[in-house]
């Protein structure tokens, strides 16, 4: 069947919620409206308010509730309406989350997921187009997953639920419903910790994840560079491998990502290819982000996102240097 | 001895416990919803305040009916109406002094034009445009959308007029949904602490987004809970202009005395939580139909009528000049156009760091040398 990520979002929560009854989920408007982009739709009345709850307008006590739970036994899928207002949460996850399983030797475990949207390009209010992945990617013992297509986002997130480790789960809002691709019926995982590569070629790799997958490819296509594009899927933990493997490949290396450059994911990126693939480069590693700043209002967003054009002229930096 | 009522010990069941039953509020209501009202109770202001009050409410409903059609044609982003809340915004904007401060959360327009905010100003804000939030910042007002988030700095800055020995006060603006936030209680409990010349005005229309008020809080007002932050709370009833007016300035008085209050104007919201929502999946329609009929603005209606007001107010005329404020605001607002990429990258800092400025001056190159990349960002769908 064919699906957008939202849609695959969602089946992937009635696929697992019919799976384990250990699962609940629980958010702002999720029970009875299915969610504020239709995420959670028809969870309530298929598994009833015990294991779909609508909360307060609490994010600590969400994440909090859900780190509980998740030591309880329970499979808890926490929802942050907006990753924007997830920062009040940021406690609960570097002081709790992310440390049960250390602080107890392995007596008690925290296997919850917190679903947000992120990131920018839907024209929203102050405080709905953060993209802070580098951030939570830099909390040890925190999983962080971005799927960018409906067959990665449902396998993914199914992963993520039957994952024994808390995962945040960063929903790329911006296409959410931009497209739609195949979509199994049946349950099925994909790998946390796993990047795809998303188009084979020999002359340069480009790294991205989320929202700016579609102009990335669409970059490439445009320029017709024979260019290898990895879907880093997961921030943490990072699949390191098929990084420095296709850069040491390809010889050039770019990554795009749409949150702030400095200390960005990207840097991160960049440091591992230092380390492992140095000789290997024709060229320093090419960065094309959102600039320093935070997400201008809805009037200015779209020149503060990566686009094709600017990833193009980052493809012609790199091949020309 | 002075603290010994800290350590009077309990005796029998009663003693010592505390219960929901034991928090029972009632309303503070001035003019009720048949039109009746207790003269002795309305406050003590003039025939002119009493019209202004009507045509504020109007200006409060005009303002949300034009840009919930504004944004259906394209011409703003995501909206919050007020519509249902008039005699809340309005009762309690005309409580507050110019030189006051308004840190709010974004459906308390009335509010924040009483302040001097211009109507264009908030147009722009929900265009998008930073230079709004610098606009309302010159009149001392701030729009916080995490919600919430704005308590803590209420009380800061509350905290701050008491150092300086300032005779204004800040109100805080919040929903009910905020009410819930951790935020939301460090503040006010702080606050309390303090003793600083803070109001905490909570907007309780019933909903947050899908959330209804029951299912927000087992408590059963947020008034209540001032008693545990050890403040004055009070629970007014938000559809009765009168009552909120009356409310507010007693907390504004109280605030300068240095004891905060917190008021929950029980109210409603008539429309969507924005214009992004559809409350048909959670709230039915006889629901909407009976706040109608407590419609803040017919009640208002009847009581001028009763004090002699009303023969001197035409409707209609004034709905026509209010309309006609709007369309200069809002020319005033296509007009503006000193836009470049610049904007976003000021005020960050006070001085643009060498490499936000080395960041701006690329991005300005690849922007002449690829006209393309304007072309592709402004023909992308808005909205």
């Amino acid at each position: 069947m064919q699906e957008t990520i939202v849609g695959a979002i969602n089946d992937a929560l009635h696929t697992e919620m019919a799976t384990d009854e250990q699962v609940v989920v629980f958010g702002e408007d999720v029970a009875e409206s299915g969610g504020v982009f239709r995420a959670t739709d028809g969870l309530k009345d298929r598994f009833g308010g015990e294991r779909v709850t609508d909360t307060p307008l609490s994010e600590i006590a969400i994440v909090g509730g859900a780190v509980g739970l998740a030591m309880y036994g329970y499979r808890p899928v926490a929802e942050i309406q907006f990753s924007g207002f997830l920062p009040p949460a940021f406690d609960q996850l570097v002081t709790q989350a992310s440390r049960i399983r250390w602080r107890t030797r392995g007596e008690w475990t925290a296997p919850l997921v917190v679903r947000t949207p992120y990131g920018a390009g839907v024209n929203a209010l102050e405080h709905h187009s953060e993209s802070l992945e580098g951030a939570y990617g830099h909390i040890p013992g925190l999983k962080v997953v971005v799927p960018s297509t409906p067959h990665d986002a449902k396998g993914l997130l199914i992963a993520a639920i039957r994952d024994p480790d808390p995962v945040l789960f960063l929903e790329p809002k911006h296409i959410y419903r931009s497209f739609s691709g195949d979509l199994p019926e049946d349950s099925y995982e994909e790998p946390i910790g796993k990047a795809a590569v998303r188009r084979t070629g020999s002359e340069l790799t480009v790294i991205s994840w989320g929202a700016m997958m579609e102009p990335t490819i669409a970059a490439v296509e445009n320029y017709g560079v024979d260019a290898e594009i990895i879907d880093l899927r997961t921030i943490s933990p990072l699949d390191h491998k098929t990084v420095v493997e296709s850069v040491k490949r390809t010889g050039r290396a770019m990554i795009v990502h749409e949150a702030a450059r400095t200390g960005g994911f990207g840097s991160e990126l960049v440091a591992r290819i230092n380390d492992d693939a140095l000789m290997y480069l024709e060229a320093p590693v090419e960065r094309v982000t959102g600039f320093d700043i935070p997400v201008p209002l809805l009037s200015m967003e779209d020149y503060y996102l990566p686009n094709p054009p600017r990833i193009e002229e980052g493809i012609r930096r790199v091949l020309d240097y | 001895m002075n603290n010994d009522h800290k350590l009077v010990a309990s005796v029998g069941a009663d003693q010592g416990r505390i219960s929901q039953e034991n928090l029972e509020i009632g309303l503070f209501q001035i003019l009720a919803p048949d039109g009746s009202y207790n003269s002795e109770a309305v406050p003590s202001l003039d025939d002119d305040a009493f019209r202004e009050l009507y045509r504020w409410m109007l200006v409060e409903r005009t303002f949300d009916k034009r840009m919930v059609k504004l944004q259906r044609r394209g011409q703003i982003g995501t909206f919050g109406s007020g519509r249902g809340q008039e005699a809340s915004i309005i009762g309690s904007g005309y409580a507050l002094k110019d030189d006051d401060w308004l840190l709010g959360m974004g459906r308390e327009a009335g509010a924040m034009f009483l302040q001097g905010l211009p109507i264009r100003d908030l147009i722009l804000f929900w265009r998008g445009l930073e230079d709004a939030n610098r606009e309302m910042a010159k009149h001392n007002q701030m729009i916080a959308i995490s919600i919430g988030s704005h308590l803590p700095l209420v009380t800061g800055t509350a905290w701050g007029m008491k150092l300086a020995d300032e005779d204004n006060v800040v109100t805080a603006y919040f929903g009910d949904g905020a009410s819930s936030t951790g935020a939301v209680h460090e503040a006010v409990n702080f606050a309390g602490v303090l003793d600083v010349p803070a109001v905490f005005f909570c907007q309780n229309n019933q909903y947050a987004i899908s959330t209804p008020f029951e299912k927000q809080t087992n408590a059963r007002s947020v008034a209540q809970r001032a008693i545990g932050y050890g403040i004055n709370g009070i629970r007014v009833d938000g559809n009765d202009v009168l009552a909120v007016y009356e409310a507010v300035s007693e907390a504004r008085k109280a605030a300068r005395a240095g004891n905060p209050t917190l008021v929950e104007s029980v109210t409603y919201r008539r429309d969507a939580h924005t214009t992004s929502d559809d409350p048909g999946r959670y709230r039915n329609e006889s629901e909407v139909e009976q706040w109608q009929e407590r419609d803040p603005i017919a009640r208002y209606e009847s009581f001028l009528r009763s004090e002699g007001l009303w023969s001197e107010i035409d409707r209609e005329t004034l709905v026509e000049e209010i309309n006609d404020e709007f369309d200069a605001a809002l020319a005033a607002a296509d007009e503006y156009e000193q836009r470049s990429v610049d904007e976003i990258f000021e005020y960050l800092y006070d001085e643009l760091p060498p490499y936000l400025q080395r960041q701006l001056v690329e991005f300005k190159a690849f922007l002449e040398e690829r006209p393309d990349a304007y072309d592709h960002i402004e023909q992308r769908v808005k909205g």
